[in-house]
This record gives structure tokens, sequence and C-alpha cells, in this order.
């Protein structure tokens, strides 16, 4: 039993090795900057949802404000850098604790309520979030803040007209939450967590601490949400509250682990890899006059896939297996 | 200084009633069946919608296209359950998700469908018995369409108080409490289920079409009304009528006053600091039963 855990979980970091020196590849033969931009996008979001998949997959909470990590950890490494020159290579770190410190203070008083009662706290947390960095003049009010730009440099990751080094920075952050997570679950962290995940009262009897398993899930997730943020800002030059802290990044953010499959290594990118490729096509074709055809087709989408595949999108590539001890794996 | 204040609480009295219709609705479904719909808000729009078209095309005054847009709302609620929330009720695996995940989707078609059909620039009601008129009282502006919207409000929690005392509205109350056992009683869990959506819905298109008279139309403008909806249910407690009506109350006096003292772009952060306080010392809310 154990050897064949062991068989499949270095099966897996191979197959993670040789998607990664796909994705190393990919962008070479590709010139066209609006595709390259799509991926970095789509490899981007693939990192988020890892990111929340720490802590709403394997943990089983259901957070609908990561927004805020992702916002906070932008304004970090971005006011670090425009306001005292502290590089964002470095500034994106801080950007990421600082995420991860937010996500412990969201954690303390939201862990106590389960379900939907958690995630309704985490919307209106990250609401006030977002409200206050509205109305707050040093960080630039609802104008956001431009990052000047001052030459081409990795560790100002700065790049004026190359799309090729964030790809690789973006590909970087990815393969280091897709490694986070198959850590987590080979761990006994991770038993720990899909215990609280799939019954609290049991998981307390038999000795997992709750509260600190979540807390821990928290705060890794929202680290990572936060150096994501940290890149984004530093990819497009410019953060305001709109674009990195909105109720609807929250949910950018969620939904590709929810539908590619939540609590699994591969959903989270599976689901970035069709829906963000299918939400930015969609809104660049039919969405330019704001007439309103591509909401209506993500939507269409969302509601499809979370009735029909209830397991995600990855279920019907049968990759699931029966991990030990969790009640999934069902072919659904 | 006397007039300013009373203008202050009746203006956060004027609106708390229709956040507290908006949050009944919500918490009907809730209540009845652990389910939040997270396109509360867009029901409302459309039912805003519905009373612009109607004004617009055929000359309604929004109180007389109450019940026809009520009707329609009560319809499209009992559409839902059947179409999407049943079946997401039969899911078994990963369920939490799934139901919030659906109204989400929900919510975003019918942001997107309402863009489609309607564009996204602001519209409004502008003519009408009430529109733009004001009655002053000792120095305190009463704005007339807001003042109907209140007491129509009061009504609809009249309304749902007398259905609540009928066969039906226990039944609904039975079927909240165990909605296995109902079965053995006698009781249709599915219709209790259906009705109870379509009540849910009704109830938040009276409060749009009243929102209508007096607010701007657009698309988007359900988004806001639902995350004060769902601070209004989680701090009144879910499923109760009564926490509805009060905490709706409250958060529309703490807008008001934060409104008159501080600024008026933070009243919305004061709401939601209430909100967390309340969910650190009674994570229940404040009328919620356990």
């Amino acid at each position: 039993m154990d050897n064949r855990i062991t068989r499949r979980r270095r099966r897996e970091l191979v197959v993670g090795a040789v998607l990664l020196v796909a994705l190393i590849l990919l962008p070479l033969p590709i010139g066209d900057v609006y595709t390259r931009n799509l991926i970095i996008i789509s490899i981007l979001f693939a990192g988020l949802a890892q990111a929340w998949n720490i802590l709403g997959g394997y943990c089983g909470q259901i957070s609908l404000g990561h927004s805020l990590y992702f916002g906070i950890g932008g304004y970090v490494s971005t006011l670090l850098f425009v306001q005292a020159g502290v590089p964002p290579l470095i500034g994106m770190f801080a950007g990421g604790l600082v995420g991860g410190l937010v996500a412990l203070l969201v954690g303390w008083p939201c862990f106590r309520l389960s379900g939907h009662y958690y995630a309704i706290a985490t919307v209106v947390v990250a609401e006030i979030g977002y409200l206050l960095f509205l109305n707050w003049d040093f960080v630039g009010g609802a104008m956001g803040v431009y990052i000047p730009f001052k030459g081409d440099s990795w560790l100002a990751l700065q790049f004026r007209t190359q799309k090729l080094p964030y790809h690789y920075v973006v590909l970087a952050f990815a393969a280091a939450t897709w490694l986070a997570a198959w850590c987590i679950e080979g761990s006994r962290w991770g038993f720990s967590w899909r215990a609280v995940k799939d019954d609290v009262v049991a998981a307390r009897s038999l000795g997992v601490r709750v509260f600190p398993s979540k807390m821990a899930a928290a705060a890794i997730s929202g680290f990572f949400t936060g150096m994501g943020g940290a890149i984004y800002a530093q990819y497009v030059g410019y953060i305001d509250p709109d674009s990195t802290m909105s109720g609807q990044l929250a949910i950018l953010i969620a939904l590709p682990a929810v539908l590619g499959g939540v609590g699994t290594l591969w959903g989270p990118f599976l689901g970035a890899a069709v829906l963000t490729p299918l939400s930015e096509l969609s809104r660049s074709y039919l969405g330019g006059s704001g007439r309103g055809v591509d909401l209506m087709i993500y939507g269409l989408v969302i509601v499809v896939v979370a009735l029909a595949r209830p397991a995600g999108l990855l279920s019907l590539f049968g990759l699931r297996r029966r991990a030990k001890g969790a009640p999934d794996g069902s072919p659904a | 200084m006397t007039a300013i204040i009373l203008q202050v609480v009746i203006g956060g009295l004027l609106m708390g009633l229709i956040y507290a219709l908006v949050a009944a609705g919500l918490s009907l479904i809730f209540g009845l069946m652990d389910i939040v719909n997270f396109a509360h808000g867009e029901l409302m729009m459309l039912a805003m919608f519905a009373a612009f078209v109607l004004w617009q095309y055929a000359g309604l005054d929004p109180l007389m296209m109450l019940p026809v847009v009520a009707l329609l709302l009560f319809g499209l609620g009992v559409l839902i359950y059947r179409g999407l929330i049943a079946r997401a009720l039969s899911v078994s695996f990963n369920r939490g998700m799934v139901q919030i995940f659906v109204t989400f989707g929900l919510a975003i078609f019918i942001r997107g469908a309402a863009q489609f059909v309607f564009g996204g620039e602001f519209k409004s009601i502008n003519t009408g018995w009430l529109a733009g008129r004001t009655a002053q009282i000792g120095g305190v502006y009463l704005p007339l369409p807001q003042v109907a919207a209140s007491l129509v409000c009061l009504v609809a929690f009249a309304g749902l108080l007398a259905i609540s005392r009928t066969e039906f509205g226990r039944a609904l109350e039975a079927t909240r409490e165990d909605r296995d056992a109902v079965a053995l009683i006698g009781i249709d869990r599915d219709r209790i289920f259906a009705l109870g959506w379509g009540l849910g819905a009704a109830t938040v298109g009276v409060a749009g079409v009243m929102l209508a008279g007096f607010y701007y139309v657009a698309p988007n403008v359900g988004a806001n009304f639902a995350l004060i909806a769902y601070v209004t249910v989680a701090l009144g407690g879910f499923g109760s009528l009564l926490g509805a009506l009060v905490a709706g109350v409250l958060i529309g006096e703490v807008e008001a006053v934060t409104a008159a003292l501080l600024e008026p772009s933070l009243k919305q952060v004061s709401v939601f600091g209430i909100y967390m306080v309340v969910l650190m010392f009674r994570p229940r809310g404040l009328f919620g039963k356990l």
C-alpha cells in the first residue's frame, strides 16, 4: 500500500517535470504577443488556483476573498519598489509574507465559522479591504499606482518589450505552488487537512488540531496568492483596487480549482488551462462592445461543469485515484 | 439640529427597510435548505429591469406592476429551483461547492444576459405618481418613492409573517427543521423547496420594483445589494425573518450615520465592521437559532 503511494507520488513528480519542460519550450516558437500574453495569464492563474486549492481544496475552507491577499501582495511589492526602491524580485517575497500574514489575521475570526458562513465572511472581509484601499490616499486611492519603468532588469522584473522573461517568472511561480501542493499531499499536514475537510468532529477526535490546521493552510495559501499579486502588478506595470482586489477577481482565482477538480494536484492547472483562455478569448472577441455575451458563456460553463462534473473536469480523464483515507476517486 | 438628526435617522430607516426585504428573500431560501443564493442580487436586478421595461413601454407606474413582477419572479424562482438547484442538491460529491458555484454561474449568466439585452448604461424611472416628489414634515424631507418603498416593505414583511402562519408556512418550518422526516407526514419536500424559491424570488422582486422607483437600474446594480443582503442575513441570523428586519434597519442606520458623520464612501466599511464584530461574539447572528 505504502509502496504504491510512493510510486504514484514519484510518477506525479515525473509528470510535473515533463510538463515543466514542455511549458519552458512552449513560448519559443510563438512570436505572437497576444498568444504569449494569454499563456502568461493562464499560467499565473494556474498558480493562483493552486494556491487557493491549498486552503479550499485540501483543507476544505471555501474562501471567496482571496483577492484580498492578491491585492495586498501586489501593493506591498509595488510600494516597496516605488517608495523605497526595493527590487520586486525581493519585494514579491515580502508581498507573499504580508499576504500570508493577512490570511492569518482573516482566519482568526473567520475560521470559527463553517460552510456558507465562512464563505460569506471572506467575501465581506475582502470587500472591506477593497473599500479601504479605494479610499486610502497613501496607496493612490481609486487611481492606483503606476510603476515607473527603470530599464530592462531581472531584479526589477521589468522588460519593455519582451514577454518571455515574464513567462518564466510565472512558470516558476506556478511550479512552486504545485510543488507545495505535492509536498502537502504526502505530508502529515496534508492528511490532517483533508480530515478537517471531510469531517471536523471525526478529525478532532483523532487528535487533529483543527484551528491550527486551517491557519497553516491559510498562511501558505495567502503567501502564494500575495506573491502572485506582486508578479501580476509588475507584469502590467500598474496597480489599482479594481483590477487587483475586486470580488470578481476572487472568483477568477477560485474557479479554476473548483471546476478543474478541488483537492487534486492537477485540477487547478487543468481548470486554469481551460477557463482562463475561455474568459480572455470570449472577452476580446465577444465582450468588446460591452454586450455581455462573454459573461453569458462564462456563467453557462460554470453552471454546466458544476452540475455535470461535480468532481471537476479532471474526472473526465479518470486521473482521480482514491487518496488514502479520503472518500473521493469515485467514478463521477 | 434635531431636524438634521431626524433626517439622517429617517433616511437610514427608509433604506434599511429595503435592505431588510432583500435579505428576507435570501434568508428564507437559506433557512429552508441551507443554500446561499449567490444570484440573489441578480434576481433583484431583473425585477428592476422588468419594472423599467413595463414603465417605458407600457407606461405603468411601479406601484401598479408590483403584482405582475412579483408573479414573474415567483415563476423564475420555481424555475431556477427545478432546473438547477434540485440537480445541485442531488449531487453526491463536493456538494457544498457545487451549490455555491451553480448560483454563482447563474449570477454571471444573468448579469451578462441583462447587459446583452439592455446595455451597460444606467437607466432610471423618472416619471410616475411619486417620482421625484418629496413631502416635508417639520423640516424633514421625505422622498415619496422611498416612503412608498418602505411601506410596501413593511406590508411584504407582514405578508411573509402571515404566510408563515398558514398550512404552507408550517410545512416550510417543518421542512426546515428536518427535511427528511417531513416525508413521513406526507409533505412533498421538493414542492416545498420549489415554492420556497418562488417566494424568496418574489420577495426580492418586490424590493427590486420599489427600489427601481428611486434608484438607478443597471446590470451590475445587484452585486452591492446582494453583499449587503448577505451581511444582513448573517447579522440577523440565518433563516430568521425578524432578524432580517432588525438587521436591515440597523444596517441602514449605520450607513446613514457613517455617511453623515464620517465619509460617505466609507459607509459600508462600518457596516461590514459591525458585522465582523457581531461575528466574533455571536457567530449565529442576533436572532439566529442554532
